[in-house]
């Protein structure tokens, strides 16, 4: 009794709340979120079953699922509920939660950094450097997984997008970049890798 | 016609192919695109995936000096882009939301103008229009005109067409005298911004995509967003090399079609600077 009470406390210490409009209470698991789903195939948990996890309070399962990093935010799995459960938005809210308390899948290393190197890159620059993205990103996925093939993946398309001036080796920067600092300072969440 | 321009990073970055399309022939259509200042990127992917206020706040800044400049409308040739600039108007209809927002971005965001995808541009500029400016009607395409995600879901945000049987391009693309075909995967998603961080998904869904355009007899893809450019062009050779067939579906953006049919060269539309291009 003592340990369900104890599992219980820690469960709802990781408890996520979601946006006003997400009534995650509504759902009643037809599965057609799943059906359309584009990626379903390749979650450990369906999109039908990470609502499931969230009407139950189950917070750890959810928060460490590789599901929630699979999903592409196609849209498709709100657009079709019949009970208006928007499940594109709960994925958004549970990668928020689950990247601020450090429960990130490890297995979908490259789709977090991805991420995190994209938001830090537009902090800095204001605007896109996809050069930069690149580097980083790969450099990233190098030193935490160790994968050296990873470097060269794809760099056969760098001179075919040469070639087709599509390579920018300087971007054009917004010019008042104090203000998208701040900005990014009052929406810190506080995340942590 | 003045509208404001909100290019958003990929169109100044591997997709100037698409900027490129686009000024070539709204300027042969004699529309003025007035990119708004010191615009800065919109968060896409990456701030609704990992902060949900940061989301609203990067789209809320452009909006706010967009509107401040005085555009009525707002033009965002990438669909996330503009879908984030509507998830912005929408949330601003709460007074509370729109002072918060508006504090956060140093300017005051009012969710008035009105936002347009590029769809809604040409609709805008008048079919009858374009049809009456068309000097070579495209007769030999058949295509197969593809929306992806973003230009009609969610539809409580974008309020866009049909969410799974859209036909707005359909109308342009038989404007200007091209064929079009019906089939199966109009709203499917091609993977987006995963194209580097989960590269087995894209290639997956990208191959359905193509092929089935092509078991439905089109003889090219059409688009309206740079993503889907990338995913379905820039890696159609890998989807090749992956599934062992040969595709050679070349893909438009829906301006090279206009643009064409307006009588301007694949050299002025920078057709051939795509990945995949007529043998």
């Amino acid at each position: 009794m003592e340990n369900q009470a104890v599992g219980q406390v820690a469960s709802e210490r990781l408890r996520v709340h979601f946006p006003d409009h997400i009534q995650v209470a509504d759902c009643y698991q037809c599965g057609k979120c799943t059906a359309g789903c584009p990626v379903a195939i390749h979650m450990d948990v369906a999109p039908n079953q990470v609502v499931r996890l969230a009407q139950l309070g189950e917070w750890e399962k959810a928060l460490r699922s590789r599901a929630i990093w699979e999903c592409v935010g196609c849209q498709t799995c709100s657009t079709r509920c019949p009970k208006e459960v928007d499940c594109a938005g709960v994925m958004d809210a549970l990668r928020e939660a689950s990247l601020a308390r450090g429960m990130a899948a490890h297995e979908r290393l490259p789709v977090v950094s991805f991420q995190e190197i994209f938001l830090e890159n537009i902090r800095r620059n204001g605007r896109l450097n996809e050069l930069e993205l690149i580097g980083r990103f790969k450099m990233d996925v190098l030193v935490h997984t160790g994968r050296i093939l990873f470097l060269f993946k794809d760099a056969g398309l760098a001179p075919k997008l040469g070639k087709r001036k599509k390579l920018h080796l300087s971007s054009g920067k917004a010019s008042d970049r104090g203000v998208v600092d701040r900005i990014f300072e009052r929406c810190s969440n506080g995340r942590k890798r | 016609m003045n509208i404001g321009y909100y290019p958003g990073c990929a169109l100044h970055g591997s997709s100037n192919d698409y900027e490129q399309s686009l000024r070539a022939c709204l300027s042969a259509l004699d529309v003025q695109l007035g990119e708004i200042k010191d615009w800065i990127c919109c968060g896409a992917t990456a701030a609704h995936s990992l902060n949900h206020k940061l989301s609203l706040a990067l789209p809320a800044r452009n909006l706010a000096v967009a509107e401040r400049d005085g555009f009525k409308q707002l033009f965002a040739p990438c669909p996330l882009c503009s879908m984030q600039l509507l998830k912005v108007k929408r949330a601003v209809a709460d007074e509370r939301v729109r002072k918060e927002l508006s504090e956060i971005v140093e300017a005051d965001v009012r969710g008035e103008s009105e936002v347009l995808n590029l769809i809604q541009l040409f609709e805008n500029i008048g079919l009858e229009r374009l049809k009456s400016a068309v000097k070579t009607p495209l007769e030999s395409i058949t295509a197969a005109c593809y929306y992806g995600c973003l230009l009609t879901r969610p539809p409580d945000v974008v309020h866009f067409d049909d969410f799974e049987q859209p036909s707005s391009m359909e109308s342009v693309v038989a404007a200007l005298g091209a064929k079009t075909v019906e089939w199966n995967y109009k709203t499917e998603c091609c993977g987006a911004g995963m194209t580097m961080s989960n590269e087995d998904i894209v290639l997956e869904l990208a191959h359905k995509i193509l092929s089935n355009a092509a078991e439905h007899g089109a003889n090219c893809l059409v688009v309206a967003c740079p993503m889907c450019h990338v995913n379905l062009d820039m890696k159609q050779a890998a989807v090749e090399r992956r599934f062992g067939k040969k595709l050679g579906m070349v893909v438009y953006y829906l301006s090279d079609l206009v643009g064409l049919a307006l009588g301007l060269s694949a050299e002025q539309l920078g057709i051939n600077r795509h990945f995949v291009t007529k043998a």
